[in-house]
């Protein structure tokens, strides 16, 4: 009599691989998950003795806090690891340290890591669920799906929305995770940046390249904004930041020319005055603070839906 | 094969007898506040809820309640049940409350509400109130108000449908739980 929701996959590894459904089922989830963290006590039982290890090769705030909140509010016991604190320093191999940590049997593994193909490779060798948490610039699944909830919950529906991505796309996770989950949602996507932060035939993807920022966001009802990674900048791509905020900054100017129902969301950390104006990050349109709010709900919502396969005969 | 083991009227008369019943055990309807199960918990809450404000000239407190994250049955596969909002939009601090569901079987999905409720805040009491009571307690819970008792055998299965969400009023026993 009470319904069911399965998803088709045991790892979150790619929006690529995930269906219309099962974006479905993660989001209505995270939706009633949402009430949970304005309660007063924050925290159900239903993970109760379950083990989360966090394994991040990789700087994060954001996406670890998030993680590491949302197993706590479902009472799971939550275990951080950090690349710099790993035994990888040692030598130890990336497979021997996903099965040492495995051997101590966690229900789930959430890792980040600077190399592509870093969570899948792990998730062959592993019984436990894994979920990525950014995996260079390949994917970051819990990102594309807390930008969905976002946008879902303002606009009413995903299908048929235009997004603009602005920034640069070749590096980023975030846009790949979201090209593929956004055109399984029915939605229309543009991207806008300069031509070397754009990768040689996106258009293959079936979204639009555009090369001016005004004429890329023009109808657009969603503007995604990505950090410039600083980090990237010696690789000759852009000839100055200045010059890239005078052409992709994105500024109340360019605003005045959109609807005024145009949502603006950014994945974070933002560089303020590079990528996206101070007046814009701060202004009406822009939901940046929900977007991370919406992290731990969809964080949970991941967890609550993945766990639970390995113990079939408890009831 | 199912038999019919109450209709719309009898239904209508257990509300309006169990909206008496929580009106004179609780002295009238202050700081009384009627909390549904989902799904049909829900349903059957609005009733009373609607029942008790005309009985008064009042208005009670409502909420509903998913208790999915409070279950001791989950973990049971990765098909997990559907996870509904749960809606307490007022403080329990004080408050005689009244838990509302269709079926009071094993009693577990009670537990799993009281507990919680308890994470909500303190009630000055919780009371239950069920429509049907078909025995096969696993844990030591019992109702206060009773729409009717029905002891059944654990293998058949009782079931409610209610307008508002099955299109009819009634109650069934089927043979074989599904």
């Amino acid at each position: 009599m009470t319904q069911t929701a399965t998803l088709s996959q045991r790892n979150i590894i790619t929006m690529e691989s995930l269906t219309a459904d099962d974006i479905e089922i993660i989001l209505d989830a995270a939706d009633s998950f949402k009430e949970i963290s304005t309660r007063a006590i924050k925290k159900v039982p239903t993970l109760r003795g379950r083990t989360i290890i966090n394994l991040f090769f990789e700087a994060s705030t954001r996406t670890r806090t998030s993680f590491e909140i949302a197993g706590k509010r479902l009472s799971a016991d939550v275990i951080n690891i950090s690349g710099a604190a790993s035994s990888t320093v040692k030598g130890e191999s990336l497979i021997d340290t996903a099965r040492n940590l495995e051997a101590m049997n966690p229900d789930i593994l959430v890792i980040r890591h600077n190399c592509s193909g870093a969570p899948a490779l792990i998730s062959q060798f592993v019984n436990s669920p894994v979920i990525n948490a950014g995996d260079g610039a390949h994917e970051h699944p819990s990102q594309s799906l807390l930008d969905l909830l976002t946008i879902r919950e303002h606009k009413g529906t995903l299908k048929g929305l235009k997004v603009a991505i602005v920034g640069d796309i070749t590096h980023s996770r975030v846009a790949r995770s979201n090209i593929r989950a956004m055109q399984t949602m029915g939605m229309k996507v543009n991207v806008v940046a300069p031509p070397t932060l754009i990768p040689v035939g996106l258009e293959n993807l079936g979204v639009e390249v555009c090369y001016d920022l005004g004429k890329g966001i023009k109808d657009a009802d969603v503007i995604m904004v990505l950090r410039i990674q600083l980090e990237r900048q010696n690789q000759g791509l852009l000839s100055s930041l200045r010059e890239y905020s005078n052409y992709f900054c994105l500024t109340e100017n360019h605003l005045a020319n959109v609807s005024k129902d145009t949502l603006i969301i950014h994945p974070g950390p933002v560089n303020r005055g590079i990528e996206i104006a101070l007046d814009v990050m701060e202004g009406p349109r822009s939901l940046i603070l929900n977007q991370v709010t919406n992290g731990v709900a969809i964080r949970m919502a991941l967890f609550y839906l993945l766990l639970g396969e390995s113990d079939a005969n408890s009831n | 094969m199912s038999n019919i083991l109450l209709n719309d009227n009898d239904i209508t008369r257990a509300i309006t007898r169990i909206s008496h019943e929580i009106l004179e055990r609780n002295k009238g309807a202050e700081n009384i506040a009627l909390i549904g199960i989902r799904t049909r918990g829900v349903t059957l809450s609005n009733r009373l809820q609607q029942k008790i404000n005309a009985i008064e000239n009042t208005q009670v407190e409502i909420g509903a309640l998913d208790i999915t994250l409070y279950r001791d049955d989950l973990g049971a596969g990765i098909q997990k049940p559907e996870l509904k909002k749960t809606e307490i939009g007022f403080a329990l601090e004080g408050k005689h409350v009244i838990l509302c569901d269709d079926v009071l079987f094993t009693g577990r999905t009670i537990r799993a509400a009281i507990d919680a409720l308890m994470d909500f805040g303190r009630p000055a009491s919780v009371q239950l109130a069920v429509l049907i009571d078909r025995g096969h307690r696993e844990l030591p819970i019992r109702p206060d108000y009773v729409g009717k008792n029905i002891p059944t055998p654990k293998s058949k299965r009782v079931q409610v449908l209610l307008k508002e969400i099955d299109d009819e009023d009634k109650v069934i026993i089927q043979e074989h739980a599904k």
